[in-house]
């Protein structure tokens, strides 16, 4: 494109950016000490945000060119670089993992935020067995993860359980509630599936707001009980009975947040290690074939209806697990937590990373959820921004950060696939 | 009966507000088979649109009569329109032909994008806006219940009406629907019969845009109270409607949000208030365990 | 071979005397809507041997194959698999998955592999049920505890069987959707063939194949004939139709014209004027 030619391009962009922003950010409303409605002008933003646009635009056309917005699906220098490093990354990313809390430095903010991010893990990669695997698209994970938290809160809650006995059971309950809704809704196709799943979230929400002498409605439920060292609780006082004082420690408060995230670590390992096993098991092969070609597995012989109940049922179970641990970790849930954005999230996570890929949904989840951490004096800029990142991501990678598969048994030697003939399910 | 029959026409204002937004979500399915998340977003925008351009109008003292209704309308179609073509240029259109969940997930960004640059400029708190189109007619009384046909839901059924008929000639009379339909049907072999598909594909997105606005400011005069976030649940609602009609299926989207408004209105007048959502979304699931497909959705034939 | 007398089962009486036969069709009809696109066919494949079923475009065969196959359900009539020393299994009225299950393999038209898993893992897919019995349902195989290991040895070497059998060992770690049409085609059959069956189906499995690889497809088919696989084929390459099939079936407009021998068949001026009334001679040059 001419220099001439690429201003006036510009030109234009800038034109359609005062078209879209002249109203809605020259023209503020605010609501008056009276009640009333008046705006107030902030034309300086304005054409501060249209100088963006025609810079941006310009930048684009003529550097780059055109070429820098294309999406690209096969392996950049950075995906071969990062799959030749793979070897290496996933063992350097678990030691740094592992040995996170002893770093110097690392404070309890730091470690806040590593739970956070081995949460954020950990719901990936349950969800990666129903979307990545099984090709199902499921909007309403979150409901799962939901129905995870308050089971142990209301087992804990209502009959004193304590957390080690109700962690299987909100696994097995959130399954359970996997089936009841995969039974009905799982011959349904693709965006039939998406908006029924996202449905059922959203009634699991509701009937957590509205059943309030069960569930603390929109209150909530508080005072969870905190998890113990295997019934050693984490108190200051440093008793005989405590943890502190059982191993003859210094009582800190550090030791529980310490514990928490050896929890949480632990368990995302323990859905990332069942994964990978059922991966080369029949089990997982099902369901990729499924992702595949869901009438070619017919043919064989396969149920369809069984094998996809099994891949909802068991991704359900992990976000059950991680319900679980968000309840004893907050000591207090809301309805809030449970949102639609929760499994856009999720979701987005599991996409960004590259379906299937269980490397690539933790750089993701540690991407998205830590950069979003970082980003906190953004403030009301920083969801702005999370959002504009998905968009940007996917256009320049719609197949993820690591976009190949690799096959799960090899007569001579494995050799990774390329993600164009990799199916992503109509299911 | 009486209260019945005040509960039709809420159901019917609601449901051709739903009606509306649906049509552009299963247009957008029609022709390219993504899901726009945004949509909901964009009929949220419509209407701070049509909130800003009330104001602008009072200010000027220009705010009186039918008139300036129908500038406001007109305002927030267009701007609307041009947010719809911006959001397919940016996040749509360079991931056209790849992979299926990526547009997926461009639009759930967009609409955290359009939610908080709202927030943002716009401020989170609710807008409250004074009722521009008072009173109604009574059509029946019993005893000391009265039914009312208020002004604002006559005019809501009317530009809907006059909206859809207007499209549904677009739709099926004009070189752009012809070129719509054809898209929709193979947008390769259009291509290779000298159809521009980017912009029919564009063209699409304006249209979906501009009936939202439509919607936005319908909900804007019949509500009052607008913020940041109504575009989710609209949206959400809106979406239902269109998978309950058959998504793909331009009259199932106006049916299908029609159920949905009188399927919450009943709901909440005879059973509860704070379950209506619950009996819309169940009232979906159930719908489609029986017509995988929808209400007048197309029944997928598997090739083999 | 079975005796001549045992090879025209279309009678009632002939029911009575099965013991030839492995695939009964009986007054299958197709509708769809108003369009009959299988009516009241009757045929009879027989054991160990190749059956062909022929007939001009839109005759109604891939119809009639999915509904053996239980792609679609018949409209009416009946479907009934024989498998030896065992009850008659009435195929019409099972979900797809169960027909599989019962000893009916098919191939597509339009190959239908898993393009992102290895041959080999296409072919392990393929063993799904047998397999999946062995891991204890998942549970004891995530756990380790099963006699899964051997299983999925054995399933290996079934595997490498027929990878060999059909040329493809040394493609075997390439993924499905990389290999070359030809050998898509062949690993279909193998994968196929891989879930044991009494019946294999094959849905025009020559289509597309250059005169070689239609040679190498017919003595792979007889070679499956030799192992106790009786096939049902449908075929365009009359070629490979009267080189290898025992037994012909033709169908016009959805109804059955002929059953009889390749020769016959190609002597039967029913069937000749089906095909010249098609326009379509060059198709019966055989």
């Amino acid at each position: 494109m001419t220099p001439a030619a690429a201003v006036r391009d510009a030109a234009i962009a800038a034109l359609v950016a005062f078209g879209l922003f002249a109203m809605l950010v020259g023209l503020r409303t605010d609501v008056s000490p009276t009640g009333g409605l008046f705006l107030r002008q902030r034309w300086a933003d304005v054409a501060l945000l249209c100088g963006i646009v025609f810079a941006g635009r310009l930048a684009l056309t003529l550097w780059l060119g055109r070429r820098a917005l294309r999406p690209s699906t096969g392996p950049t220098p950075l995906t071969l670089q990062l799959q030749r490093l793979g070897r290496f990354f996933a063992p350097a990313m678990l030691a740094a993992a592992l040995v996170l809390p002893f770093i110097p430095g690392i404070g309890r903010y730091e470690l806040d935020i590593g739970i956070l991010v081995l949460t954020y893990v950990m719901l990936g990669w349950g969800l990666n067995i129903v979307v990545g695997l099984a090709g199902l698209l499921d909007l309403g994970y979150v409901a799962f993860y939901a129905i995870g938290a308050y089971s142990y809160a209301l087992l804990a809650q209502y009959f004193g359980l304590s957390f080690w006995i109700c962690l299987p059971l909100a696994g097995i309950l959130a399954a359970f509630w996997g089936v009841i809704l995969g039974f009905p809704v799982l011959r349904l196709r693709g965006d039939y599936l998406a908006i029924v799943t996202l449905a059922f979230g959203e009634i699991i929400r509701v009937v957590l707001i509205n059943w309030a002498s069960l569930t603390g409605g929109p209150n909530g439920i508080s005072g969870i009980p905190r998890p113990t060292f295997f019934g050693l609780p984490f108190s200051m006082s440093g008793g005989e009975g405590s943890f502190a004082g059982f191993f003859g420690l210094e009582p800190s408060p550090s030791h529980r947040v310490i514990f928490l995230y050896y929890l949480i670590f632990f368990l995302a390992l323990l859905t990332n290690w069942v994964t990978i096993r059922l991966r080369r098991q029949p089990l997982g092969r099902a369901w990729e074939a499924l992702r595949e070609d869901e009438i070619a597995c017919r043919s064989l012989g396969i149920n369809i209806r069984d094998t996809k109940l099994s891949a909802f049922a068991i991704g359900a179970m992990f976000g059950g697990f991680a319900g679980a641990f968000f309840a004893t970790r907050q000591a207090f849930i809301s309805p809030e937590s449970f949102t639609f954005i929760e499994s856009a999230i999720i979701l987005a996570i599991v996409v960004l990373g590259g379906l299937g890929s269980q490397v690539g949904v933790a750089v993701a989840a540690l991407v998205m959820i830590g950069g979003f951490e970082v980003f906190r004096n953004l403030e009301e800029w920083r969801m702005l921004v999370f959002g504009a990142a998905m968009v940007v991501i996917m256009v320049l990678r719609p197949r993820g950060l690591i976009g190949t598969r690799t096959p799960t048994i090899a007569l001579k030697e494995k050799r990774i696939i390329g993600k164009d003939l990799v199916g992503e399910g109509r299911g | 009966m009486a209260y019945a029959l005040q509960q039709l026409i809420n159901g019917i204002s609601l449901g051709m507000i739903y009606g509306l937004i649906a049509v552009g979500y299963t247009m957008v399915y029609g022709i390219i088979g993504m899901i726009n998340f945004a949509h909901g977003d964009i009929f949220m925008i419509s209407a701070f649109i049509a909130l800003i351009a009330v104001i602008l109008l009072s200010l000027g003292g220009l705010m009186d009569g039918p008139a300036a209704i129908l500038l406001v309308l007109v305002i927030s179609m267009a701007i609307t329109a041009l947010y719809g073509w911006t959001l397919e240029r940016v996040a749509y259109r360079p991931l056209r032909g790849s992979f299926r969940l990526a547009p997926l997930i461009s639009a759930i960004g967009m609409s955290i994008v359009l939610q908080n640059y709202v927030q943002v400029s716009q401020g989170a708190r609710v807008k409250p806006l004074e009722p521009l189109v008072p009173g109604g007619i009574e059509v029946m009384r019993d005893g000391a219940f009265v039914v009312q046909f208020s002004y604002i839901q006559m005019l809501i059924i009317a530009v809907t009406l006059v909206v859809l008929a207007v499209f549904t000639i677009l739709v099926t009379r004009t070189p752009l629907g012809r070129a719509m339909r054809a898209c929709e049907q193979d947008r390769r072999m259009a291509a290779l019969l000298g159809i521009d598909t980017d912009r029919t594909i564009s063209l699409t997105f304006v249209i979906g845009a501009s009936l939202a606005a439509v919607a936005g400011t319908m909900y804007l005069l019949r509500y009052g109270v607008i913020d940041f976030y109504i575009g989710f649940l609209a949206g959400v609602k809106a979406f239902t409607a269109a998978v309950l009609g058959g998504i793909g299926s331009l009259p199932g989207a106006v049916l299908g949000g029609l159920l949905i408004g009188l399927i919450e209105t009943f709901w909440s007048a005879y059973f509860s208030v704070q379950y209506k959502d619950v009996a819309a979304f169940s009232i979906l699931a159930i719908t489609l365990i029986f017509l995988p497909t929808g209400l007048l959705g197309r029944q997928e034939v598997e090739k083999v | 071979m079975t005796a001549p007398d045992d090879r025209r089962p279309r009678s009632e009486g002939d029911r009575r005397h099965p013991r030839g036969m492995i695939l009964e069709v009986a007054g299958l009809t197709m509708r769809f809507g108003g369009l009959t696109a299988v009516s009241a066919v009757s045929f009879a494949a027989l054991r160990g041997e190749i059956t062909a079923v022929i007939g001009p475009n839109g005759a109604g065969k891939t119809t009639l194959f999915n509904c053996i196959t239980g792609f679609y359900r018949p409209s009416s009539g009946a479907i009934r698999l024989h498998r030896t020393g065992e009850l008659p299994v009435d195929l019409h009225g099972l979900p797809g998955h169960r027909i599989a299950q019962a000893g009916v393999a098919r191939t597509f038209q339009n190959i239908r592999l898993f393009p992102g898993m290895t041959a080999l893992e296409n072919l392990l897919v393929a063993q799904h049920n047998k397999l999946m019995a062995a891991t204890g349902f998942g549970i004891g195989a995530v756990l380790g505890l099963s006699r899964y290991p051997k299983a999925e040895r054995q399933a290996i070497e079934l595997a490498r069987h027929w990878l060999s059998a059909t040329h493809l060992l040394d493609r075997a770690d390439d993924p499905a959707g990389a290999l070359p049409y030809g050998a898509q085609r062949r690993l279909e059959i193998a994968r196929a063939m891989c879930t044991e069956p009494t019946l294999l189906c094959l849905d025009e499995p020559a289509a597309g194949l250059n005169p070689r690889e239609s040679e190498e497809l017919a003595r792979l088919l007889q070679e499956i004939r030799a192992q106790g696989t009786s096939l049902l084929l449908i075929e365009h390459d009359m070629g490979v139709v009267m080189k290898i099939s025992d037994r012909v079936v033709v169908l016009d407009h959805g109804k059955l014209i002929a059953d009889a021998t390749p020769a016959e068949v190609r002597a039967d001026p029913k069937v000749i004027a089906a095909y010249l009334g098609e326009g379509e001679e060059d198709e019966v040059e055989a």
